[in-house]
């Protein structure tokens, strides 16, 4: 029986009338690097936003960490959202503080590490992602859009999280740097492989998703065409899926 | 068949109207019961409190004491040109200080505030928003209201009457310049009728005007901030919206107030 980090049972989410996802039924494996790849409007937005309780099904269950995410109450939702780490498209540090500062955010909120303990924990975080130490007394608009996903790397990692989210995270980057933030997720998911983490890439960069993921899950209008190991998935049939690798 | 056409389309315009309206007064309403639940839940956020008190305050200094000090300066000059001729310029301070203690001091702090603090806070929330600092804060499991709106609220409401009452200070310096340096009466005679009708109650009625427009413009700045949606121009949108109706709201609330108020002190 396959471990299942996240699982959707029988789900469905409307707004309105439409219907964004339609009963969807699969788990995504825990310890493994799972894309979730599709056109835009596919959903795979709405599905992360289920995943983090930010949005409830209208239909079903998703299960997240052997805890049914829809029966939380508002209060059990914040704690359980603490098992996440995310980063957002363009990385959403908050512009007040530098990549230290932004760092040690989740560290002063929720933990009662001294400032010692959270100088050891950030610089270590911060130096794991590749940001030189005068780059931590710098503010994100003083950053470049890479070193601005790896600070927003190193905040999502900062509570130790057991699912790592990613949505689109090498939006606007250059090849080179894209191919870098991929090599860092990898590495970051390797080194804490061994503690069940699991990695969770909202992407529609097809060629990334090949080379670095576990497991790729595809979606077309709110349904999950294929989820396939990616050895399998390159041999899809599927004339979707075809057309998408051919790109 | 026309004229049933165009009476239909006004009657369906205006029904729109009223729906989109009553919308933004059930989700301004939403919005304000929860910033109040969660004033009163922990964590309390002292910190974040005391950075917007300094910010609307202590930053706000500088704006307050050029507007008071002209103010307090011009009403005094004005009341002078007018009453002169009845010989009744010796009443130029218990008139300029009454009237900032009642009304000038906290609806021209008000509008100040509302101008810059209103707008700010629509700026920060607004741009959070659009570039996902508020989803991050929420992912990371931190109520954006208690976060972000409840100590600008609470900073507001805490800093507007110290500036309403520094206003009054200073505007009566400005005024007492104007009457006993310029005007040259004399000084004795021009505390001792600021002193023969001035009364704490007057005082007070400011103080309180200030705390409850500090409450609206926060209230408003917030909202506006949060109902950002687009980029760059929907921050500019909801900025401009936190300055209009901070500021139409001061003057309106202040009438209803004034009202209330004398009834009670």
């Amino acid at each position: 029986m396959t471990d299942y980090a996240v699982e959707f049972i029988g789900m469905t989410k409307k707004f309105g009338d439409s219907i964004i996802l339609n009963d969807l039924n699969f788990g995504i494996a825990r310890g493994k690097i799972t894309t979730i790849l599709g056109f835009s409007g596919a959903g795979k937005t709405t599905l992360m936003k289920h995943i983090l309780g930010l949005v409830m099904p209208t239909e079903g269950d998703v299960i997240v960490l052997n805890q049914k995410v829809n029966d939380l109450s508002e209060y059990d939702l914040r704690e359980f959202r603490r098992n996440f780490g995310m980063v957002f498209q363009y990385a959403a540090l908050f512009d007040f503080l530098n990549s230290y500062e932004n760092v040690a955010f989740p560290l002063r909120e929720f933990t009662k590490m001294n400032e010692d303990e959270i100088r050891e924990k950030v610089m270590g975080l911060l130096d794991s992602v590749g940001i030189a130490k005068d780059a931590a007394v710098k503010l994100p608009s003083e950053l470049s859009g890479g070193m601005r996903k790896r600070v927003g790397l190193a905040r999502g990692l900062a509570l130790d999280p057991h699912i790592m989210l990613y949505d689109e995270p090498t939006s606007g980057l250059d090849p080179i740097t894209t191919h870098t933030v991929y090599d860092l997720m990898r590495d970051t998911h390797r080194k804490n492989e061994h503690r069940g983490f699991t990695s969770i890439i909202i992407s529609h960069d097809i060629h990334a998703t090949l080379k670095y993921s576990d497991y790729i899950v595809f979606m077309e209008k709110g349904r999950v065409v294929e989820h396939l190991d990616v050895e399998t998935f390159k041999k899809s049939e599927n004339p979707v899926i075809r057309r998408f690798l051919e790109l | 068949m026309n004229v049933r056409a165009a009476v239909e389309n006004k009657i369906i315009g205006l029904g729109d109207s009223v729906l989109i309206l009553l919308n933004g007064l059930g989700d301004f309403t939403n919005f304000t019961v929860k910033t109040i639940y969660w004033t009163f839940k922990p964590p309390f956020r002292f910190k974040l409190l005391f950075d917007q008190l300094y910010f609307m305050g202590n930053k706000s200094l500088f704006i307050i004491f050029l507007t008071s000090i002209f103010t307090g300066a011009v009403f005094a000059f004005q009341i002078y040109l007018g009453f002169k001729a009845i010989n009744a310029d010796s009443f130029i301070g218990p008139i300029v200080t009454i009237a900032m203690a009642k009304e000038l001091a906290p609806v021209l702090s008000g509008l100040v505030v509302a101008g810059r603090c209103g707008a700010a806070m629509a700026a920060q929330i607004g741009s959070m928003k659009v570039t996902e600092q508020i989803d991050a804060l929420e992912v990371m499991g931190i109520n954006s209201y208690q976060y972000l709106a409840v100590p600008r609220i609470l900073g507001a409401m805490l800093a507007m009457p110290l500036l309403s009452g520094i206003f009054l200070l200073i505007g009566y310096y400005g005024s007492w310049l104007i009457g006993v340096k310029v005007i040259q009466i004399d000084e004795i005679l021009y505390t001792q009728k600021i002193s023969d009708f001035m009364r704490l109650g007057m005082v007070a009625e400011g103080l309180i005007k200030a705390t409850v427009f500090g409450y609206l413009i926060g209230i408003i700045g917030t909202y506006q901030g949060f109902k950002v949606t687009g980029g760059a121009e929907g921050v500019g949108r909801g900025t401009n919206m936190a300055v209009v109706w901070g500021m139409i709201t001061v003057l309106v609330v202040d009438f209803f107030l004034t009202s209330f108020l004398a009834k009670i002190l």
